[in-house]
């Protein structure tokens, strides 16, 4: 299997993509040429206000929503952190429960510890083998006192799909009151998601999981949704999130955004295909196993793997050293050997935990890419089996 | 305020006619961890003393922080440097002095006066008398305590007189360069960073080796590895960190040697490398961080088959230590918080889950003569593909 040399391969789109060359442009564009501060009085500033109106244009327009109902932020976990601790706040006489998940990412789960620091009862829902909720339990859950519901439309550590539509429905029906926020990080670029059309009063997305630059995302808020801000300030984006607006950040962002919904479908075919072939090819390698649901019922970018008696960092660097680039668990957290919250949710077995490696795509992943992967793991696993911590 | 430094060093003074090479060796110390900070220095001997002048504007924290880090150095005393023009000028300089450096004037203090220069016209008792009277008059607030005074004026009376009352502790040990280099078995713990600032405190330059294991290790472990000798070389000097790529021979003494003799063969191998590395590096020995009994590889006995191969000393500075004694040291030369960054390293790859703690050299020697195959070839590729970091401090 020597017919590959090293061929840089890129598996890690779940961690950041590569910025686009549209995104890119425009960012360059606004940095060094349309530079103004929108806050600015003169033809600078309004020119930069021109971009940002243009870009919450574009983005409103993927999601079906106006364009008040929009704040940019710095990222995923900004928005994550403003949907939760604003609304825990901006609603607390309404009650103080709030319930999630247990296969949150961190930008959630450690938000939700320091809400129940500040004295929020917090439900963390379980999930099944495939990292699935049950809505029966949410149904429970849901009490007179809930204030929010925050559920990840996709995780990021296995791709497993949560049923939005049919959660928020559930929620609705036991409390009318309940804010819905879906943490859709992983999910937006992947799906077409109609937030009002779904009844969710809270949306978060990442700019750099789309092809756009790291340090940009935004949060929906639907309209008359109480939020409090999290940074005071000169009162920009209608004193939601002060600070001077990253134009270069957000227009590049609405730029990346539009880019990914346009020939949408034939983008998602190729991901569901490239992912298809990849399962096929790695489930035929001794000892390795892939985790949670595979096909449409699960995301399109995201392939969780286990290979038996091969630690996941040696995997990983011996990947890295073919020139393959992966995640162990979750990028976000894997820089800190703790155990994933999400695998160990789904029921691996011991074992497995150290052992768990992420691949994930994007529409510009080609299949020869995965191909090579493929061969790389075929050669190497058995090498890697061998010498075992015994 | 202050325009120089005087540098106060003990051990070095009594070394006899070595004396001005462990002299030379300190004021290029000293040059040398200057060269860090922000300014213009000179550093000079003076009739057996060290002088920082300050010849810009400096950092006062900064100038000291590097000082602190300089082997050799017992005391930095901020000093005032006068010209002679007679008792009077001297006592309203000291009195200024005193109203600069302590702002509220209650305290007990102790004039202590030397006179170097036998010619001045008074002697030292009376200087302390008259002195400690004129301060009394001046600030009626203060008092004299000739046994445990909180402020100690020492005035001595040289080509200039030296005004200091500030005496901040230096690290002690001897300049770096002083008693020739080692090399250190250096891994991302605790305990060997701290092994080799010992040594270097006494003298000792310092080369270090790394056992790196891909895919075992990762390159944040490599990195990590980097960062401490950098901060070994804060102190130290300048090192030559030598990155072995280990993984082939600690794969096949996986393959060939019993399971729980892993780590006692492995270190064996570690230890034959890092002499060949430090009979490249004109060394004079090993250091290694180890400590009776703290892991199996480290009983007596473990030591013991580890130290045979070697040819060269071994120095372990710690081997008496407890561990909180050896994380104190790490604490005080900031070291620890890197040391405890959480990545693997390649002792601990394929660690048995009981490994022996006495091995028996026979049994040792016996189960190697398995690696005589191949493991003379892997000894050479490891050497050949050695990668030397120069790392400065």
């Amino acid at each position: 299997m020597e017919a590959y040399k090293n061929m840089e391969t890129y598996l890690d789109n779940s961690a950041t993509t590569r910025c686009s060359k549209r995104a890119t442009d425009m960012m360059v564009k606004l940095l060094t040429e349309d530079y103004g501060n929108p806050s600015s009085l003169h033809l600078k500033g309004v020119e930069a206000e021109k971009y940002i109106k243009e870009a919450k244009e574009k983005i409103a327009k993927t999601l079906k929503i106006e364009e008040k109902e929009l704040v940019f932020t710095s990222g995923g976990t900004e928005s994550n952190n403003m949907a939760l601790i604003g609304t825990a706040l901006a609603n607390k006489r309404a009650g103080n429960h709030i319930i999630t998940t247990a296969i949150e990412h961190a930008s959630v789960s450690a938000t939700t510890a320091y809400l129940e620091e500040l004295g929020f009862n917090v439900t963390y829902l379980k999930v099944d083998s495939n990292g699935i909720i049950s809505l029966e339990e949410l149904k429970e859950a849901v009490t007179d006192e809930t204030i929010l519901v925050s559920l990840m439309m996709v995780n990021n550590e296995i791709g497993a799909v949560e049923p939005i539509e049919e959660a928020v429905k559930v929620i609705k029906a036991k409390n009318p009151n309940t804010l819905v926020h879906v943490d859709a990080i992983q999910a937006y670029g992947k799906y077409r998601i109609y937030p009002k059309k779904l009844g969710i009063d809270l949306l978060s997305v990442s700019g750099h999981k789309i092809h756009a630059p790291k340090g940009t995302g935004f949060l929906f808020i639907r309209d008359k949704v109480k939020v409090k801000p999290l940074i005071y300030g000169g009162g920009q984006q209608k004193g939601m999130r002060s600070g001077t607006e990253n134009v270069p950040g957000v227009a590049a962002l609405a730029e990346a955004a539009a880019e990914i919904y346009e020939d949408f479908d034939e983008k998602i075919d190729h991901l569901y295909a490239l992912k298809q072939h990849f399962v096929e090819g790695v489930q035929k390698i001794d000892g390795v196993t892939v985790n949670g649901k595979t096909g449409r019922d699960s995301a399109p970018q995201i392939v969780s793997v286990s290979i038996e008696g091969v630690r996941s960092e040696v995997m990983l660097h011996t990947l890295e050293d073919r020139g393959i680039y992966v995640s162990a668990g979750s990028a976000c957290s894997s820089n800190k050997p703790s155990v994933s919250a999400t695998l160990t949710a789904i029921g691996l077995k011991k074992n497995l935990l150290d052992s768990t490696i992420r691949f994930s795509f994007c529409v510009n992943t080609t299949e020869e890419e995965i191909d090579y992967a493929l061969s790389v793991m075929q050669e190497v696993i058995p090498r890697l089996q061998k010498y075992t911590r015994r | 305020m202050y325009k120089s430094f005087l540098i106060k060093y003990a051990e070095i003074a009594i070394k006899g006619k070595n004396r001005y090479l462990f002299e030379d060796a300190l004021v290029s110390q000293i040059n040398l961890s200057l060269k860090k900070v922000d300014g213009e220095f000179l550093v000079r001997k003076e009739q057996g003393r060290i002088y920082v002048d300050t010849l810009s504007d400096y950092d006062f924290d900064e100038v000291v922080d590097a000082l602190t880090k300089v082997f050799g150095i017992v005391g930095i005393c901020p000093v005032v440097l006068l010209e002679d023009e007679g008792f009077d000028k001297l006592a309203e300089e000291v009195i200024s002095y005193i109203d600069k450096v302590y702002p509220d004037k209650n305290f007990s203090f102790k004039v202590n006066a030397r006179r170097a220069r036998k010619n001045y016209p008074m002697e030292s008792m009376e200087i302390n008398a008259v002195m400690g009277e004129r301060i009394l008059a001046a600030y009626p607030n203060t008092s004299v305590d000739v046994h445990k005074p909180d402020v100690m004026i020492h005035i001595e009376i040289r080509n200039k007189i030296n005004v200091y009352s500030t005496v901040i502790p230096g690290p002690g040990g001897m300049p770096v360069g002083t008693n020739g280099k080692a090399m250190l078995l250096l891994s991302g713990g605790i305990d060997s960073p701290v092994a080799g600032y010992m040594i270097a405190k006494r003298g000792v330059a310092i080369d270090a080796t790394y056992f790196h294991a891909p895919p075992y290790t990762s390159e944040r472990a490599k990195q990590k590895v980097v960062d401490l000798a950098k901060i070994v070389a804060r102190y130290s000097g300048p090192i030559n960190l030598h990155v072995v790529n280990f993984t082939d021979i600690q794969l096949y003494i996986y393959e060939q040697c019993p399971h729980e003799e892993l780590t006692i063969i492995m270190r064996r191998y570690m230890m034959k490398l890092a002499e060949h590395f430090a009979k490249e590096q004109k060394c004079l020995g090993l250091i290694t961080g180890e400590s009776i009994g703290q892991v199996a590889s480290q009983t007596m006995q473990s030591l013991a088959a580890t130290n045979e191969v070697c040819t060269m000393p071994v120095y372990r500075p710690l081997i008496g230590f407890d561990k909180q004694e050896i994380v104190a040291i790490s604490e005080k030369i900031d070291a620890y918080e890197t040391s405890i960054l959480p990545f693997e390293d390649c002792c601990t790859i394929f660690v048995a889950k009981h490994p022996v703690t006495k091995p028996n050299l026979n049994v040792i020697h016996n189960d190697e003569k398995k690696l005589a195959e191949k493991i003379d070839q892997l000894m050479q590729e490891a050497i050949d593909s050695v990668e030397v970091i120069h790392i400065e401090g």
